[in-house]
Protein backbone atom coordinates (compact mmCIF):
# COMPACT_ATOMS: atom_id res chain seq x y z
CA UNK A 1 0.00 0.00 0.00
CA UNK A 2 1.09 3.22 -0.74
CA UNK A 3 0.30 6.36 1.24
CA UNK A 4 3.27 8.71 -0.08
CA UNK A 5 2.50 11.89 -2.23
CA UNK A 6 4.46 14.46 -4.39
CA UNK A 7 4.11 18.16 -4.21
CA UNK A 8 5.87 19.88 -6.40
CA UNK A 9 8.68 16.93 -6.49
CA UNK A 10 8.71 16.81 -3.04
CA UNK A 11 8.02 13.26 -1.87
CA UNK A 12 5.92 13.24 1.23
CA UNK A 13 5.51 9.98 3.38
CA UNK A 14 2.03 10.30 3.82
CA UNK A 15 -0.56 12.81 2.82
CA UNK A 16 -0.49 14.66 6.51
CA UNK A 17 0.50 17.72 7.27
CA UNK A 18 -0.43 20.22 9.95
CA UNK A 19 -1.55 23.86 9.55
CA UNK A 20 0.33 26.86 9.71
CA UNK A 21 0.29 28.52 13.62
CA UNK A 22 -1.15 25.53 15.48
CA UNK A 23 1.50 23.42 15.44
CA UNK A 24 4.65 26.00 16.37
CA UNK A 25 7.91 24.74 14.82
CA UNK A 26 7.02 21.17 15.94
CA UNK A 27 8.51 21.50 19.26
CA UNK A 28 5.81 21.39 21.51
CA UNK A 29 3.97 18.83 19.76
CA UNK A 30 7.09 16.52 19.87
CA UNK A 31 6.26 15.76 23.60
CA UNK A 32 3.04 14.07 22.33
CA UNK A 33 3.68 12.82 19.05
CA UNK A 34 6.91 11.42 16.56
CA UNK A 35 7.36 13.96 13.95
CA UNK A 36 8.86 11.96 11.78
CA UNK A 37 5.55 9.98 11.12
CA UNK A 38 4.14 12.96 9.40
CA UNK A 39 4.26 13.63 5.82
CA UNK A 40 5.82 16.97 6.66
CA UNK A 41 5.57 20.05 9.33
CA UNK A 42 4.53 23.10 8.60
CA UNK A 43 5.55 25.69 10.44
CA UNK A 44 3.96 28.53 11.81
CA UNK A 45 4.58 31.85 10.09
CA UNK A 46 8.69 33.23 9.99
CA UNK A 47 8.64 36.68 9.10
CA UNK A 48 12.01 38.80 8.01
CA UNK A 49 12.12 40.33 11.64
CA UNK A 50 10.31 39.56 15.24
CA UNK A 51 6.59 40.18 15.20
CA UNK A 52 4.93 40.69 18.56
CA UNK A 53 1.64 39.96 17.35
CA UNK A 54 -1.98 41.34 18.31
CA UNK A 55 -3.07 42.54 21.68
CA UNK A 56 -4.81 39.50 24.35
CA UNK A 57 -7.47 38.33 24.30
CA UNK A 58 -6.54 36.70 21.04
CA UNK A 59 -8.80 33.79 21.15
CA UNK A 60 -12.27 33.04 21.68
CA UNK A 61 -14.84 29.52 21.06
CA UNK A 62 -17.34 29.52 18.82
CA UNK A 63 -19.99 26.06 18.38
CA UNK A 64 -17.76 23.43 16.34
CA UNK A 65 -15.23 26.53 15.51
CA UNK A 66 -13.03 29.10 17.28
CA UNK A 67 -11.61 32.51 16.47
CA UNK A 68 -8.34 33.73 16.61
CA UNK A 69 -6.34 36.87 15.89
CA UNK A 70 -2.78 36.05 16.89
CA UNK A 71 -1.66 38.22 14.64
CA UNK A 72 1.29 36.60 13.34
CA UNK A 73 3.34 36.87 16.36
CA UNK A 74 6.62 35.05 15.57
CA UNK A 75 9.97 35.25 16.49
CA UNK A 76 11.66 35.88 12.81
CA UNK A 77 13.93 34.61 10.01
CA UNK A 78 16.90 34.39 12.40
CA UNK A 79 15.93 32.94 15.29
CA UNK A 80 14.36 30.48 12.89
CA UNK A 81 17.38 29.56 11.56
CA UNK A 82 19.07 29.23 14.34
CA UNK A 83 16.87 27.38 16.86
CA UNK A 84 13.73 25.82 15.30
CA UNK A 85 15.46 24.95 11.47
CA UNK A 86 18.34 23.11 13.34
CA UNK A 87 15.70 21.38 15.63
CA UNK A 88 13.27 20.29 12.30
CA UNK A 89 16.33 18.83 10.68
CA UNK A 90 17.10 16.71 14.01
CA UNK A 91 13.46 15.33 13.78
CA UNK A 92 13.73 14.17 9.93
CA UNK A 93 10.86 15.74 9.21
CA UNK A 94 9.68 17.33 5.85
CA UNK A 95 9.59 20.76 6.17
CA UNK A 96 7.02 23.48 4.97
CA UNK A 97 8.09 26.75 5.80
CA UNK A 98 5.02 29.42 6.24
CA UNK A 99 6.63 32.84 5.16
CA UNK A 100 4.63 35.92 6.06
CA UNK A 101 5.65 39.50 5.52
CA UNK A 102 3.97 43.10 5.23
CA UNK A 103 5.83 44.21 2.35
CA UNK A 104 7.26 41.97 -0.73
CA UNK A 105 10.41 42.80 0.50
CA UNK A 106 9.61 41.05 4.02
CA UNK A 107 8.52 37.91 2.10
CA UNK A 108 11.34 38.37 -0.57
CA UNK A 109 13.87 38.82 2.17
CA UNK A 110 12.74 35.61 4.03
CA UNK A 111 13.13 33.62 0.79
CA UNK A 112 16.23 34.72 0.65
CA UNK A 113 17.77 33.60 3.83
CA UNK A 114 16.06 29.94 3.52
CA UNK A 115 18.12 29.75 0.41
CA UNK A 116 20.76 26.89 0.78
CA UNK A 117 19.14 25.35 3.68
CA UNK A 118 17.31 21.96 3.92
CA UNK A 119 14.16 23.55 4.33
CA UNK A 120 11.86 21.62 1.61
CA UNK A 121 9.08 23.71 0.98
CA UNK A 122 7.72 27.50 1.05
CA UNK A 123 4.23 28.11 2.25
CA UNK A 124 3.60 32.09 1.22
CA UNK A 125 1.14 33.22 3.53
CA UNK A 126 -1.00 35.88 1.56
CA UNK A 127 -4.08 35.08 3.58
CA UNK A 128 -3.88 35.93 7.10
CA UNK A 129 -7.17 38.31 7.96
CA UNK A 130 -5.36 39.86 10.96
CA UNK A 131 -2.61 41.57 10.22
CA UNK A 132 -3.41 45.24 8.81
CA UNK A 133 -1.19 45.55 5.73
CA UNK A 134 0.54 43.32 3.49
CA UNK A 135 -0.92 39.42 4.34
CA UNK A 136 -4.21 39.27 3.36
CA UNK A 137 -3.97 42.68 0.71
CA UNK A 138 -1.84 40.19 -1.25
CA UNK A 139 -4.67 37.50 -1.28
CA UNK A 140 -7.82 39.06 -2.21
CA UNK A 141 -6.72 40.86 -5.63
CA UNK A 142 -5.66 38.16 -8.71
CA UNK A 143 -3.64 41.00 -9.79
CA UNK A 144 -1.82 41.72 -6.37
CA UNK A 145 -1.58 37.92 -5.70
CA UNK A 146 -0.01 37.13 -9.80
CA UNK A 147 2.53 39.83 -8.45
CA UNK A 148 3.61 38.48 -5.30
CA UNK A 149 3.99 34.77 -6.63
CA UNK A 150 5.70 35.97 -9.65
CA UNK A 151 8.17 38.08 -7.49
CA UNK A 152 8.63 34.97 -4.59
CA UNK A 153 9.19 32.56 -7.81
CA UNK A 154 12.35 34.37 -8.78
CA UNK A 155 14.20 34.63 -5.95
CA UNK A 156 12.59 31.26 -4.04
CA UNK A 157 15.42 28.02 -3.93
CA UNK A 158 12.50 25.93 -2.83
CA UNK A 159 9.17 25.30 -4.60
CA UNK A 160 6.41 27.67 -3.51
CA UNK A 161 3.21 26.98 -2.17
CA UNK A 162 0.81 29.97 -1.94
CA UNK A 163 -1.67 29.87 0.67
CA UNK A 164 -4.87 31.66 -0.11
CA UNK A 165 -7.86 33.04 1.65
CA UNK A 166 -11.33 31.93 1.85
CA UNK A 167 -12.29 35.63 2.42
CA UNK A 168 -12.69 36.40 -1.78
CA UNK A 169 -15.64 35.81 -4.47
CA UNK A 170 -13.65 33.58 -6.46
CA UNK A 171 -11.74 31.04 -5.16
CA UNK A 172 -10.88 29.82 -8.72
CA UNK A 173 -9.86 32.94 -9.84
CA UNK A 174 -7.41 33.64 -7.33
CA UNK A 175 -6.03 30.01 -7.42
CA UNK A 176 -5.67 31.17 -11.57
CA UNK A 177 -3.29 33.80 -10.55
CA UNK A 178 -1.33 32.01 -8.46
CA UNK A 179 -0.92 29.35 -10.86
CA UNK A 180 0.02 32.47 -13.91
CA UNK A 181 2.50 33.41 -11.34
CA UNK A 182 4.46 30.51 -11.49
CA UNK A 183 2.91 28.77 -7.73
CA UNK A 184 4.16 25.49 -7.38
CA UNK A 185 1.33 24.73 -5.67
CA UNK A 186 -1.99 26.28 -3.38
CA UNK A 187 -2.84 25.79 -0.09
CA UNK A 188 -6.76 26.37 1.46
CA UNK A 189 -8.17 27.15 2.95
CA UNK A 190 -7.19 29.94 5.35
CA UNK A 191 -9.65 30.82 8.55
CA UNK A 192 -12.90 32.73 7.30
CA UNK A 193 -13.19 36.01 9.18
CA UNK A 194 -14.93 36.34 11.84
CA UNK A 195 -16.54 37.91 14.49
CA UNK A 196 -17.98 37.29 18.85
CA UNK A 197 -19.58 39.79 21.00
CA UNK A 198 -19.31 38.76 24.73
CA UNK A 199 -23.48 40.26 25.81
CA UNK A 200 -22.50 40.32 29.09
CA UNK A 201 -19.90 43.12 28.67
CA UNK A 202 -21.16 44.71 25.79
CA UNK A 203 -18.15 44.37 24.00
CA UNK A 204 -15.75 42.58 21.40
CA UNK A 205 -14.30 38.62 22.68
CA UNK A 206 -11.01 39.66 20.59
CA UNK A 207 -8.92 42.46 21.19
CA UNK A 208 -8.56 42.57 17.48
CA UNK A 209 -12.68 42.82 17.36
CA UNK A 210 -12.12 40.42 13.96
CA UNK A 211 -10.82 37.00 14.05
CA UNK A 212 -10.28 34.28 11.72
CA UNK A 213 -12.63 30.82 12.64
CA UNK A 214 -10.96 27.96 12.12
CA UNK A 215 -12.30 23.95 13.27
CA UNK A 216 -14.71 21.57 12.29
CA UNK A 217 -17.16 24.63 11.33
CA UNK A 218 -15.74 25.82 8.48
CA UNK A 219 -14.93 22.30 6.85
CA UNK A 220 -17.70 22.02 4.15
CA UNK A 221 -16.12 25.36 2.99
CA UNK A 222 -12.59 24.09 2.32
CA UNK A 223 -13.83 21.13 0.85
CA UNK A 224 -16.26 22.91 -1.57
CA UNK A 225 -13.33 25.43 -2.16
CA UNK A 226 -10.82 22.69 -2.72
CA UNK A 227 -13.34 21.44 -5.45
CA UNK A 228 -13.41 24.45 -7.29
CA UNK A 229 -9.32 24.98 -7.12
CA UNK A 230 -8.94 21.35 -8.11
CA UNK A 231 -11.54 22.22 -11.02
CA UNK A 232 -9.91 25.15 -12.14
CA UNK A 233 -6.38 24.48 -12.23
CA UNK A 234 -4.08 21.85 -12.91
CA UNK A 235 -1.83 22.75 -9.45
CA UNK A 236 -1.45 20.31 -6.48
CA UNK A 237 -3.76 21.61 -3.64
CA UNK A 238 -2.51 21.28 0.30
CA UNK A 239 -6.33 21.36 1.55
CA UNK A 240 -7.06 22.55 5.16
CA UNK A 241 -10.11 23.50 6.67
CA UNK A 242 -11.80 21.84 9.94
CA UNK A 243 -10.11 18.49 9.86
CA UNK A 244 -10.29 16.44 12.68
CA UNK A 245 -11.01 13.07 11.84
CA UNK A 246 -9.97 10.52 9.22
CA UNK A 247 -12.82 11.32 6.94
CA UNK A 248 -12.68 15.13 7.18
CA UNK A 249 -9.11 14.62 5.76
CA UNK A 250 -10.83 11.54 3.13
CA UNK A 251 -13.53 14.70 1.81
CA UNK A 252 -10.73 17.02 1.41
CA UNK A 253 -8.60 14.48 -0.95
CA UNK A 254 -11.24 12.95 -2.90
CA UNK A 255 -12.59 16.99 -3.71
CA UNK A 256 -8.78 17.42 -5.16
CA UNK A 257 -6.50 17.68 -2.47
CA UNK A 258 -3.24 15.95 -2.88
CA UNK A 259 -1.96 16.19 1.05
CA UNK A 260 -4.44 17.60 3.70
CA UNK A 261 -3.40 19.86 7.23
CA UNK A 262 -4.87 19.27 10.45
CA UNK A 263 -5.15 22.48 12.28
CA UNK A 264 -7.20 23.11 15.23
CA UNK A 265 -7.82 19.62 15.96
CA UNK A 266 -4.19 19.90 17.72
CA UNK A 267 -5.39 21.62 20.25
CA UNK A 268 -8.47 19.30 20.89
CA UNK A 269 -6.61 15.86 20.27
CA UNK A 270 -2.68 16.38 19.89
CA UNK A 271 -2.31 12.63 18.51
CA UNK A 272 -4.90 13.82 15.61
CA UNK A 273 -2.13 13.99 12.92
CA UNK A 274 -1.46 10.46 13.55
CA UNK A 275 -4.89 8.97 14.48
CA UNK A 276 -5.95 10.41 10.57
CA UNK A 277 -2.90 8.85 9.11
CA UNK A 278 -4.06 5.40 10.91
CA UNK A 279 -7.45 6.00 9.60
CA UNK A 280 -6.43 6.38 6.00
CA UNK A 281 -4.17 3.64 5.79
CA UNK A 282 -7.11 1.49 7.43
CA UNK A 283 -10.07 3.18 4.61
CA UNK A 284 -7.61 1.69 1.68
CA UNK A 285 -6.62 -1.50 3.23
CA UNK A 286 -10.80 -1.58 3.89
CA UNK A 287 -11.37 -0.66 0.10
CA UNK A 288 -8.74 -2.53 -1.14
CA UNK A 289 -7.53 0.95 -2.96
CA UNK A 290 -3.43 0.30 -3.66
CA UNK A 291 -2.51 4.16 -3.43
CA UNK A 292 -4.05 6.96 -1.86
CA UNK A 293 -3.12 9.30 -5.06
CA UNK A 294 -6.15 7.04 -6.52
CA UNK A 295 -8.33 9.07 -4.35
CA UNK A 296 -7.07 12.18 -5.21
CA UNK A 297 -10.28 14.41 -6.71
CA UNK A 298 -12.28 10.70 -7.30
CA UNK A 299 -15.51 12.67 -7.18
CA UNK A 300 -16.33 14.07 -10.58
CA UNK B 1 6.87 11.25 25.05
CA UNK B 2 6.68 13.81 27.94
CA UNK B 3 2.60 14.14 28.07
CA UNK B 4 -0.32 12.61 27.32
CA UNK B 5 -3.77 12.52 27.03
CA UNK B 6 -5.28 10.81 29.37
CA UNK B 7 -8.90 9.93 30.56
CA UNK B 8 -9.02 10.12 34.20
CA UNK B 9 -11.41 8.87 36.74
CA UNK B 10 -13.05 11.22 39.29
CA UNK B 11 -12.91 9.75 42.90
CA UNK B 12 -15.40 12.37 43.84
CA UNK B 13 -16.93 15.92 43.18
CA UNK B 14 -18.18 18.29 45.52
CA UNK B 15 -20.57 22.00 45.06
CA UNK B 16 -18.49 23.93 47.89
CA UNK B 17 -19.77 27.50 46.75
CA UNK B 18 -22.32 28.71 44.56
CA UNK B 19 -20.68 27.89 41.14
CA UNK B 20 -17.24 26.84 42.89
CA UNK B 21 -16.51 23.11 42.52
CA UNK B 22 -13.71 20.33 43.63
CA UNK B 23 -13.08 17.41 41.76
CA UNK B 24 -10.60 14.78 42.64
CA UNK B 25 -9.62 12.36 39.85
CA UNK B 26 -7.24 9.80 39.97
CA UNK B 27 -4.43 10.54 37.54
CA UNK B 28 -1.24 9.17 39.23
CA UNK B 29 1.11 9.85 36.37
CA UNK B 30 0.21 13.89 36.81
CA UNK B 31 0.01 13.59 41.13
CA UNK B 32 3.90 12.01 40.52
CA UNK B 33 4.85 15.04 38.43
CA UNK B 34 2.76 17.83 39.45
CA UNK B 35 4.25 20.79 40.86
CA UNK B 36 2.23 24.13 43.20
CA UNK B 37 1.06 26.60 40.44
CA UNK B 38 0.90 24.40 37.45
CA UNK B 39 -2.73 23.37 35.58
CA UNK B 40 -4.09 20.69 34.07
CA UNK B 41 -6.03 21.29 30.49
CA UNK B 42 -9.51 19.36 30.25
CA UNK B 43 -11.19 18.46 27.84
CA UNK B 44 -15.04 18.77 27.08
CA UNK B 45 -16.73 15.41 25.87
CA UNK B 46 -18.81 17.75 23.28
CA UNK B 47 -17.09 18.13 19.60
CA UNK B 48 -19.04 21.62 19.54
CA UNK B 49 -16.17 22.55 22.44
CA UNK B 50 -12.81 22.61 20.76
CA UNK B 51 -10.76 23.87 23.26
CA UNK B 52 -9.35 22.48 26.65
CA UNK B 53 -10.53 24.26 29.97
CA UNK B 54 -6.87 25.23 31.72
CA UNK B 55 -7.69 24.17 35.11
CA UNK B 56 -5.04 25.27 38.55
CA UNK B 57 -3.96 21.85 40.60
CA UNK B 58 -5.15 23.16 44.26
CA UNK B 59 -4.04 19.83 45.49
CA UNK B 60 -1.61 16.82 44.95
CA UNK B 61 -2.00 13.01 46.69
CA UNK B 62 1.40 11.63 45.38
CA UNK B 63 0.50 8.36 47.70
CA UNK B 64 -3.18 7.91 46.46
CA UNK B 65 -2.01 9.15 43.05
CA UNK B 66 -5.04 11.82 43.15
CA UNK B 67 -5.02 15.54 41.61
CA UNK B 68 -7.46 17.76 42.75
CA UNK B 69 -9.36 20.64 40.48
CA UNK B 70 -11.11 23.40 42.31
CA UNK B 71 -12.80 25.69 39.29
CA UNK B 72 -16.13 28.05 38.92
CA UNK B 73 -18.40 26.87 36.68
CA UNK B 74 -18.33 29.93 34.22
CA UNK B 75 -19.68 28.75 30.84
CA UNK B 76 -20.87 25.69 29.11
CA UNK B 77 -17.36 23.54 29.44
CA UNK B 78 -16.75 24.16 32.64
CA UNK B 79 -20.83 23.09 33.33
CA UNK B 80 -20.26 19.88 31.45
CA UNK B 81 -17.47 19.31 34.06
CA UNK B 82 -19.65 20.20 37.36
CA UNK B 83 -22.03 17.46 36.34
CA UNK B 84 -19.20 14.80 36.51
CA UNK B 85 -19.43 12.62 39.31
CA UNK B 86 -17.53 9.87 40.97
CA UNK B 87 -16.99 7.35 38.62
CA UNK B 88 -17.13 9.46 34.99
CA UNK B 89 -13.71 9.87 33.08
CA UNK B 90 -12.67 13.30 32.17
CA UNK B 91 -10.05 13.58 28.92
CA UNK B 92 -7.14 15.61 30.67
CA UNK B 93 -3.18 16.22 29.72
CA UNK B 94 -0.84 17.79 33.03
CA UNK B 95 0.91 18.90 34.74
CA UNK B 96 1.70 21.85 32.65
CA UNK B 97 3.00 25.28 33.39
CA UNK B 98 6.03 25.90 35.34
CA UNK B 99 4.65 26.48 38.68
CA UNK B 100 6.01 28.30 41.63
CA UNK B 101 9.47 28.13 42.56
CA UNK B 102 9.48 27.47 46.32
CA UNK B 103 11.67 29.77 48.50
CA UNK B 104 11.89 27.47 52.04
CA UNK B 105 14.47 29.76 53.79
CA UNK B 106 12.13 33.09 53.50
CA UNK B 107 8.97 33.74 55.10
CA UNK B 108 6.10 33.37 52.47
CA UNK B 109 2.89 35.70 52.25
CA UNK B 110 0.39 34.07 49.86
CA UNK B 111 -2.15 36.26 48.19
CA UNK B 112 -5.54 34.44 46.60
CA UNK B 113 -8.13 36.32 44.97
CA UNK B 114 -11.30 34.47 44.28
CA UNK B 115 -11.04 31.33 42.05
CA UNK B 116 -6.61 31.95 42.25
CA UNK B 117 -7.04 30.92 45.75
CA UNK B 118 -7.03 27.29 44.90
CA UNK B 119 -3.34 26.59 44.05
CA UNK B 120 -2.02 28.38 46.65
CA UNK B 121 -3.09 25.41 48.58
CA UNK B 122 -1.00 22.78 47.17
CA UNK B 123 1.43 25.66 48.10
CA UNK B 124 0.84 26.07 51.53
CA UNK B 125 0.87 22.32 51.80
CA UNK B 126 4.40 21.88 50.50
CA UNK B 127 6.21 25.66 51.93
CA UNK B 128 8.06 24.51 55.06
CA UNK B 129 8.48 27.88 56.23
CA UNK B 130 6.51 30.24 58.05
CA UNK B 131 3.55 31.26 55.98
CA UNK B 132 0.84 33.83 56.56
CA UNK B 133 -1.89 33.29 54.23
CA UNK B 134 -4.37 36.08 52.69
CA UNK B 135 -7.81 35.22 51.01
CA UNK B 136 -9.80 37.34 49.21
CA UNK B 137 -13.79 36.32 48.37
CA UNK B 138 -16.47 38.25 46.92
CA UNK B 139 -18.97 37.53 49.59
CA UNK B 140 -19.09 33.86 49.65
CA UNK B 141 -15.82 32.04 51.30
CA UNK B 142 -14.50 28.39 50.63
CA UNK B 143 -11.41 26.31 51.14
CA UNK B 144 -10.41 28.54 53.67
CA UNK B 145 -10.45 25.75 57.01
CA UNK B 146 -7.88 24.07 54.69
CA UNK B 147 -5.36 26.66 54.89
CA UNK B 148 -5.86 26.68 58.32
CA UNK B 149 -3.68 23.91 59.03
CA UNK B 150 -0.96 25.54 57.36
CA UNK B 151 -0.23 28.62 58.24
CA UNK B 152 -1.80 32.15 59.91
CA UNK B 153 -4.80 33.04 57.79
CA UNK B 154 -6.28 36.49 57.16
CA UNK B 155 -9.23 37.58 55.05
CA UNK B 156 -10.82 40.33 53.03
CA UNK B 157 -14.50 40.48 51.49
CA UNK B 158 -16.02 42.66 48.59
CA UNK B 159 -18.84 42.53 50.53
CA UNK B 160 -17.61 42.83 53.80
CA UNK B 161 -18.98 39.54 55.20
CA UNK B 162 -15.74 37.84 55.53
CA UNK B 163 -12.52 39.51 57.47
CA UNK B 164 -12.27 42.66 57.10
CA UNK B 165 -14.94 44.88 54.31
CA UNK B 166 -11.90 45.50 51.22
CA UNK B 167 -9.41 43.90 48.99
CA UNK B 168 -6.34 41.61 49.97
CA UNK B 169 -4.43 44.71 49.76
CA UNK B 170 -6.21 46.47 52.31
CA UNK B 171 -5.62 43.08 54.76
CA UNK B 172 -1.99 43.15 54.06
CA UNK B 173 -1.48 47.04 55.26
CA UNK B 174 -4.38 46.62 58.20
CA UNK B 175 -2.66 43.29 59.73
CA UNK B 176 0.71 45.19 59.04
CA UNK B 177 1.88 41.66 57.02
CA UNK B 178 4.99 40.96 56.38
CA UNK B 179 7.35 38.50 54.51
CA UNK B 180 10.61 38.60 52.15
CA UNK B 181 8.43 36.39 49.39
CA UNK B 182 4.80 36.74 48.16
CA UNK B 183 2.76 34.09 46.19
CA UNK B 184 -0.32 35.38 44.49
CA UNK B 185 -2.45 34.11 42.61
CA UNK B 186 -5.52 35.85 41.43
CA UNK B 187 -7.54 38.52 39.43
CA UNK B 188 -5.63 41.00 37.22
CA UNK B 189 -6.72 43.84 39.28
CA UNK B 190 -4.66 42.44 42.33
CA UNK B 191 -1.41 41.31 41.14
CA UNK B 192 -1.29 44.10 39.68
CA UNK B 193 -1.25 45.78 43.27
CA UNK B 194 0.72 43.22 44.66
CA UNK B 195 3.40 44.13 41.74
CA UNK B 196 3.14 47.58 43.03
CA UNK B 197 3.43 46.36 46.29
CA UNK B 198 6.27 43.98 45.77
CA UNK B 199 8.55 46.87 43.99
CA UNK B 200 7.97 49.52 46.30
CA UNK B 201 9.04 47.02 49.43
CA UNK B 202 12.00 45.37 47.35
CA UNK B 203 11.08 42.01 47.75
CA UNK B 204 9.93 39.02 45.45
CA UNK B 205 6.44 38.02 44.09
CA UNK B 206 5.62 35.33 42.35
CA UNK B 207 2.18 35.84 40.25
CA UNK B 208 0.19 33.61 38.75
CA UNK B 209 -1.78 34.60 35.74
CA UNK B 210 -4.78 33.74 33.50
CA UNK B 211 -4.91 34.12 30.03
CA UNK B 212 -7.58 32.49 27.41
CA UNK B 213 -5.67 29.65 26.18
CA UNK B 214 -5.97 27.47 23.32
CA UNK B 215 -3.47 24.71 23.33
CA UNK B 216 -2.21 25.03 26.94
CA UNK B 217 1.36 23.97 25.88
CA UNK B 218 2.68 26.69 24.16
CA UNK B 219 2.44 26.74 20.37
CA UNK B 220 -0.68 28.13 19.01
CA UNK B 221 0.86 31.92 21.10
CA UNK B 222 -2.56 32.60 22.01
CA UNK B 223 -1.87 33.13 25.76
CA UNK B 224 0.72 35.78 26.08
CA UNK B 225 1.31 38.15 28.69
CA UNK B 226 3.51 41.78 28.38
CA UNK B 227 6.75 41.59 29.52
CA UNK B 228 9.21 44.18 31.13
CA UNK B 229 12.62 42.62 28.64
CA UNK B 230 12.64 40.99 24.90
CA UNK B 231 11.84 37.47 25.76
CA UNK B 232 13.73 34.41 24.47
CA UNK B 233 11.70 32.29 22.95
CA UNK B 234 9.36 34.79 21.19
CA UNK B 235 12.51 37.28 20.48
CA UNK B 236 9.88 40.44 21.32
CA UNK B 237 8.22 41.31 24.81
CA UNK B 238 5.77 38.74 25.46
CA UNK B 239 6.08 35.19 27.12
CA UNK B 240 3.68 32.64 26.83
CA UNK B 241 1.09 32.31 29.98
CA UNK B 242 0.61 28.23 29.00
CA UNK B 243 4.63 27.73 28.32
CA UNK B 244 7.09 30.41 30.60
CA UNK B 245 3.64 30.67 32.85
CA UNK B 246 1.59 31.06 34.54
CA UNK B 247 3.72 31.81 37.44
CA UNK B 248 5.58 35.08 36.27
CA UNK B 249 8.62 37.26 38.59
CA UNK B 250 6.59 40.25 38.92
CA UNK B 251 9.51 42.32 37.90
CA UNK B 252 9.16 40.38 34.13
CA UNK B 253 5.37 41.28 33.90
CA UNK B 254 3.44 44.22 32.50
CA UNK B 255 -0.30 44.59 33.11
Amino acid sequence: MNLSVDIAGVIMKNPITVASGTFGSGMEYCDFIDLSKLGAVTTKGVASTPWAGNPTPRIAETHGGMLNAVGLQNPGIDTFLSRDLPFLLEQNAKIIVNVCGKTVEDYLAVCEKLKGTDVDLLEINVSCPNVKEGGIAFGQDPKALFEITKAVKEVAAQPVIMKLSPNVTSIAEMAKAAEAGGADAVSLINTITGMKIDVEKRTFQLANRTGGLSGPAIHPVAVRMVYEVHKATSLPIIGMGGVATTEDALELIMAGATMVAVGTANFTNPYATLDIIDGIERYLQNHHIEDVKELIGCVE
Amino acid sequence: MKYFKMKAVLFRQDNIATDVYSMIVDAPEIAQRARPGQFVNCYSADGSRLLPRPISICDIDRFNGFVRLVYRKVGKGTAEFSNLRAGDKISIIGPLGNGYTLRDKKRAILVGGGIGIPPLLALARELTCEKTIVLGFRDEEFLSEEFYRCGTVYKSSDAGNIGIHGTVMDAIEEYQISGDVIYACGPRPMLSAIQAYALEHNIEAQLSLEERMACGVGACLACVCQTSSVDEHSQVKNKRVCKEGPVFDAREVVF
